[in-house]
């Protein structure tokens, strides 16, 4: 059984498709990165499998829980950390704990003992006293990601779990994400960090406009962009696009272009620098990041 | 199901209650209303504080249960909420019982207010029971006053300050109902809050305009009504207010 299967789900707002018919699965125990543009349809895909809004057609499980029909039963087997979610500022750190424990049916001694633990791993059992208003974001995204383990889930939808937070928390999270990795839970990421995305996920989905473009590992994704090499040069003075002639794409006051052929491609470079009087200050040949699997695969959209 | 319609009303009473627009609308607006009233007119106690218990009872049982969904939208600790394995309906009757606990217990406070001048109740039994009903029904009221899907409170205080005003005014709580004209008594038959301040006279002043199983019938159908239309239109609301 897979931890989250989807077939053809879809959901529409106005009229507007924000999902269209995606499908997908994420294997037991997997870290499955979920990418796309802003307004690609990521947050509306996890509120439909965290059954907070419906989906107007297709079907989704989590954990072999339909998530329309059986909806309370698939809450029970995951935990969230949404987007723009908040803990209540006018209650204690503990007493949001608890409330999430009670709302998940655990007894109120073990939702103790949970709370007390978590909040320690997480370095805020100290404030566990004072009122989330008083926290800083690190210390309210520490808290939020608390509450969605305090249910112990099979698995874990995290939107945006790093974003906008300062370094330690950051990697605090990250270093969590990975020790869920160990335990066997399955993650769900949604994350504009694609850096992040690489180091943690064994598999990536990325959604553009509602649909889903692609799924399959970091390592697999990078070579499947038009090329398996990305040179990226840099002259000394302002050069003419059309000059170019590999369909560079401009990074900056640099030059980017994807190809398999580059030892064409760097000749070429070096005969216009010759032949106009340019000369190469930089020139870097990698492998294409993710960020540059993104983009290309989305075609560096970002419509809300 | 049940345990977790008490864990969001706790909440609620953590968060919303004992707060300022409780003590404003809950207890000193209907004071208020209830002085102007009162100084400068030769009226027995007997029959003001039926019209205070209603005026309190009705305002407190309204004042924070609209403004829940909607501060929850704004918080956005909504989605972290409703993520939870609890439904719509769990969520709406948590702030139901929130607001009932509420309204139930303040209406203690012009009961008292009523002693302390010398007017005893009557028929308590009747008074208690009438207040349960009623907190119950003003509290669906007030959910079905946040129904619209807006973040922006002003706005839901804007709609149910609209309603709750004229209200007051038709229930036969400043005008007796027997001194109304024919077309004031169809009027005030269309408030729920004319039955509670019928069945409050009842119990202190010892009669009723109506018979008390005419104003209990009542305050059951509109409870009824406010609560069936509250639980569909936030279930219908719900995915607007992401």
């Amino acid at each position: 059984m897979e931890a989250i299967e989807v077939k053809d789900m879809s959901k529409s707002f106005n009229g507007i498709k924000a999902v269209d018919c995606v499908s997908f699965s994420v294997h037991r125990g997997e870290i499955f990165g979920f990418l796309g543009p802003n307004g690609a349809g990521k947050t509306t895909t996890v509120r439909m499998l965290t059954g907070v809004i419906k989906p107007d057609a297709g079907e989704a499980r989590v954990m072999g829980c339909d998530i329309v029909k059986d909806t309370q039963k698939a809450k029970e087997v995951l935990g969230v950390v949404p987007e723009t979610a908040n803990a209540y500022p006018d209650l204690t750190a503990w007493q949001n704990m608890m409330l999430i424990a009670s709302l998940y049916g655990i007894p109120r001694r073990e939702g103790e003992i949970r709370t007390a633990s978590l909040l320690r791993e997480f370095g805020i059992y100290e404030r566990r006293l004072s009122k989330v208003k008083g926290f800083s974001k690190g210390m309210k995204q520490r808290l939020i990601f608390c509450m969605a383990l305090v249910s112990n889930p099979e698995v874990l939808f995290l939107d945006e779990p790093t974003s906008g937070l300062d370094v330690q928390s950051a990697r605090m999270i990250r270093q969590m994400i990975k020790e869920l990795k160990e335990e066997r839970k399955t993650v769900f990421l949604t994350s504009h960090n694609m850096q992040e995305v690489g180091e943690l996920c064994t598999r990536v989905g990325i959604i553009n406009k509602g649909k889903m473009v692609t799924i399959d590992s970091p390592e697999n994704l990078r070579t499947k962009i038009g090329g398996s090499l990305a040179i990226e040069v840099r002259f000394d003075k302002a050069v003419d696009k059309s000059m170019l002639d590999f369909n560079p794409e401009r990074v900056g006051d640099s030059y980017r272009i994807y190809t398999t052929e580059p030892h064409e491609v760097i000749c070429s470079i070096v005969e216009l620098a010759m032949l106009n009087g340019l000369k190469i200050k930089n020139l870097n040949v990698h492998s294409p990041s993710l960020e540059d699997v993104f983009v290309k695969l989305t075609g560096g959209s970002n419509e809300q | 199901m049940s345990s977790k319609i008490w864990v969001i009303a706790r909440k609620d009473i953590r968060m919303y209650y004992f707060k300022g627009p409780v003590v404003i609308f809950g207890i000193l607006t209907p004071l208020f209303l209830f002085l102007a009233f009162y100084i400068g007119r030769n009226l027995p106690a007997a029959f003001l504080i039926p019209g205070l218990m209603a005026m309190t009872l009705f305002f407190t049982s309204t004042s924070v249960s609209p403004v829940i969904m909607p501060s929850e939208t704004q918080m956005k600790t909504l989605e972290r909420l409703i993520s939870c394995p609890i439904t719509v309906r769990t969520l709406i009757a948590g702030d139901i019982l929130a607001s009932f606990i509420f309204g139930a217990c303040i209406s203690a406070v012009p009961v008292a207010v009523g002693a302390a001048l010398g007017v005893s109740v009557k028929s308590p039994v009747i008074l208690i029971i009438a207040v349960l009903f009623s907190a119950f029904c003003f509290s669906s009221l007030g959910l079905l006053f946040s129904a619209p899907p807006t973040s922006l409170v002003s706005n839901i205080m804007m709609l149910s300050t609209f309603v709750k005003f004229p209200v007051i005014f038709i229930s036969g709580i400043f005008i007796p109902m027997e001194q109304m004209p024919g077309w004031g008594v169809a009027v005030a038959s269309l408030s729920p809050l004319t039955y509670f301040t019928d069945l409050a006279r009842f119990s202190i002043q010892g009669y009723a305009y109506y018979p008390i199983y005419v104003d209990f019938i009542a305050l059951f159908v509109y409870s009824a009504l406010f609560l069936l239309l509250a639980l569909k239109l936030h279930e219908r609301a719900l995915p607007k207010r992401f």
